[in-house]
């Protein structure tokens, strides 16, 4: 099948009287890794969250594989979940279960695997992602945080989806570990041949991770582009984020004291 | 002037605005108790929860409110000369009205608040929605094994109240006011009638599944972190609280004065 994996258009939401995305155009093509950049609070979260299902926008149209999903119902929408895997932003392991239950959760609960089977692909998902199987038996809450997303990057792709979400992966992360997450990224969508859409404002990250670069600013896509091309993008808005300046076009809403 | 009509009505809009939504809630929740996938080992370990470790607290409020009502019936009574009819006000007020009020209330405390702090903190960490993208539907995960042990539970609690409150109220009555034990329990269960347990039984039911409700509703719709999930917290208690004593005048008005 041709066309983009993911194909969104003039999708809108707001939180009151609050407009968070102010009509996004944007496709992933297939086993692409499209990253989005963007300041804080500009809606990144909320943006992924409408395409996985879990907010609903309130304009738009979302295509996946072609088939428009915005206006599923409840039941239909969590099927179409199914189709993706997400590593939230911060982690969001259930600390109520032990490590290996985490990472097996969607094969038990969702698919219906029997326990000692799911608990088998767990741990080696959690050597693909470099962690030993003793620390299946830990619980979430003993972890460092480079290890809890470590383990929130396999459980997101533990069911094998076909689209896999990254919240700022590498957020709160010391450089070096940034980087081992970096690599487990690129190699599971190498891999496992998945279409990937992560956000980030590590640009060391996302230069890795891309093969092409959207930005968001007020709600809309200013600029896309390839990875290579993001130096040269002749956007003021996307230079000044890239270089991290605080003078430029982006005004900081700081408040004054 | 207008002001004040003004805000009198937006306080009334809101609270019209959180009825329905509560309503909403409640109907979402109820039409996954009966649709699968069901999680059974959720419910046991619910049951557990709200009912084995509710027990200490529940026998404890139980026991001193039944010991606590013999005196003050007998202060009363004996003013009259109708000390014997002791054990049978014990009875009937325990079983029919402080039994499932005091447990419910107790309970509101201890799991509506543990309800609410836990389902908040899951939902501020994201951990609700990341159960719906794992294939998992929040509301059967998580609440419908609540609701449900909070419905079959607090009855079996509210008899065991029952039980060591009459109890209570006994050890007071032989020992202290010298009444004869046989004669005191003969007649706590000569007036005794079945629809006198069961309407405490009933009660206890809706209390249950309330303080489940309320504790869900509230953790479930928290916002903004750590203090988000404090007001949850007191939002659940002191709603189920309300809600409890609301739902038992209702209940005793419409299905079991007179009877
Ligand atoms: N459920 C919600 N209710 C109300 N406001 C929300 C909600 N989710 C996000 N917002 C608001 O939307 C804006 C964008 O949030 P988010 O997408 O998390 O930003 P980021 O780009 O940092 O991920 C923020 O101002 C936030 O307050
Ligand atoms: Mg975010």
């Amino acid at each position: 099948m041709s066309g983009p994996k993911i194909s969104v258009r003039g999708l809108r939401k707001s939180f009151g009287r609050k407009v968070v995305l102010d009509g996004i155009d944007i496709d992933v093509g297939r086993q692409e890794s499209l990253v989005i950049i963007g300041g804080s609070g500009t809606g990144k979260s909320v943006l992924i969250k409408c395409i996985i299902g879990l907010i609903q926008p309130d304009a738009g149209s979302i295509k996946l594989d072609g088939q428009e999903v915005a206006d599923l119902g409840r039941g239909d929408r969590e099927k179409t979940m199914q189709k993706f895997g997400m590593l939230f932003q911060g982690g969001a392991l259930f600390d109520s279960l032990p490590v290996w239950e985490n990472v097996a959760f969607g094969l038990i609960q969702g698919r219906g695997m029997d326990r000692a089977a799911a608990k088998e692909i767990a741990i080696r998902k959690l050597a693909q992602v470099g962690l030993g199987a003793e620390v299946g038996e830990l619980s979430p809450s003993e972890l460092s945080g480079g290890m809890q997303k470590r383990v929130a990057l396999a459980r997101a792709i533990a069911a094998e989806p076909e689209i896999v979400i990254f919240d700022e992966p590498t957020t709160g992360l010391d450089p070096i570990m940034s980087d081992v997450i970096n690599e487990l990224i690129v190699k599971c969508v190498k891999e496992l041949g998945i279409t990937a859409i992560s956000i980030t404002h590590d640009m060391a990250s996302a230069r890795k991770i891309s093969d092409r670069i959207a930005m968001i600013y007020k709600g809309k896509i200013i600029w896309t582009g390839a990875t290579a091309e993001i130096d040269r993008s002749g956007n003021e808005y996307v230079d000044q984020f890239i270089h991290g300046r605080a003078t430029g076009p982006i005004q900081m809403e700081v408040r004054a004291l | 002037m207008l002001d004040f009509l003004a805000s009198v009505g937006s306080v009334f809009f809101a609270f019209l605005t959180s009825t329905g939504r509560l309503a909403i809630f409640a109907g979402t929740a109820l039409s996954h108790c009966f649709r699968p996938p069901f999680y059974p080992r959720l419910i046991l370990r619910q049951i557990i929860d709200i009912g084995y470790y509710s027990l200490p607290v529940v026998g404890l409020t139980a026991i001193f409110t039944g010991m606590v009502l013999a005196l003050q019936t007998y202060t009363g009574f004996s003013r009259f000369a109708a000390e014997s009819a002791v054990s049978t006000v014990v009875v009937l007020s325990v079983t029919r009205e402080l039994g499932p009020v005091i447990a419910g209330l107790m309970v509101a405390g201890r799991i509506g608040a543990a309800i609410a702090a836990e389902l908040g903190t899951m939902k501020v960490t994201d951990q609700i929605d990341a159960l719906s993208t794992l294939s998992t539907n929040p509301f059967k995960y998580l609440i419908v094994p609540r609701l449900i042990a909070g419905l079959v539970t607090l009855p079996v609690l509210v008899l065991v109240a029952d039980i060591i409150g009459v109890f209570g109220g006994f050890i007071v009555g032989t020992y202290k006011l010298g009444f004869n034990p046989g004669m005191y329990l003969s007649r706590t269960v000569d007036y005794l009638q079945a629809n006198d347990v069961i309407s405490g039984l009933v009660k206890a039911g809706a209390f249950g599944f309330v303080v489940a409700l309320m504790g869900c509703y509230h953790g479930y719709h928290s916002k903004g972190g750590a203090q988000g999930v404090g007001a949850a917290t007191t939002h659940a208690v002191v709603s189920a609280s309300i809600m409890i004593l609301l739902c038992n005048y209702l209940l005793t008005a419409l299905l079991f004065a007179n009877r």
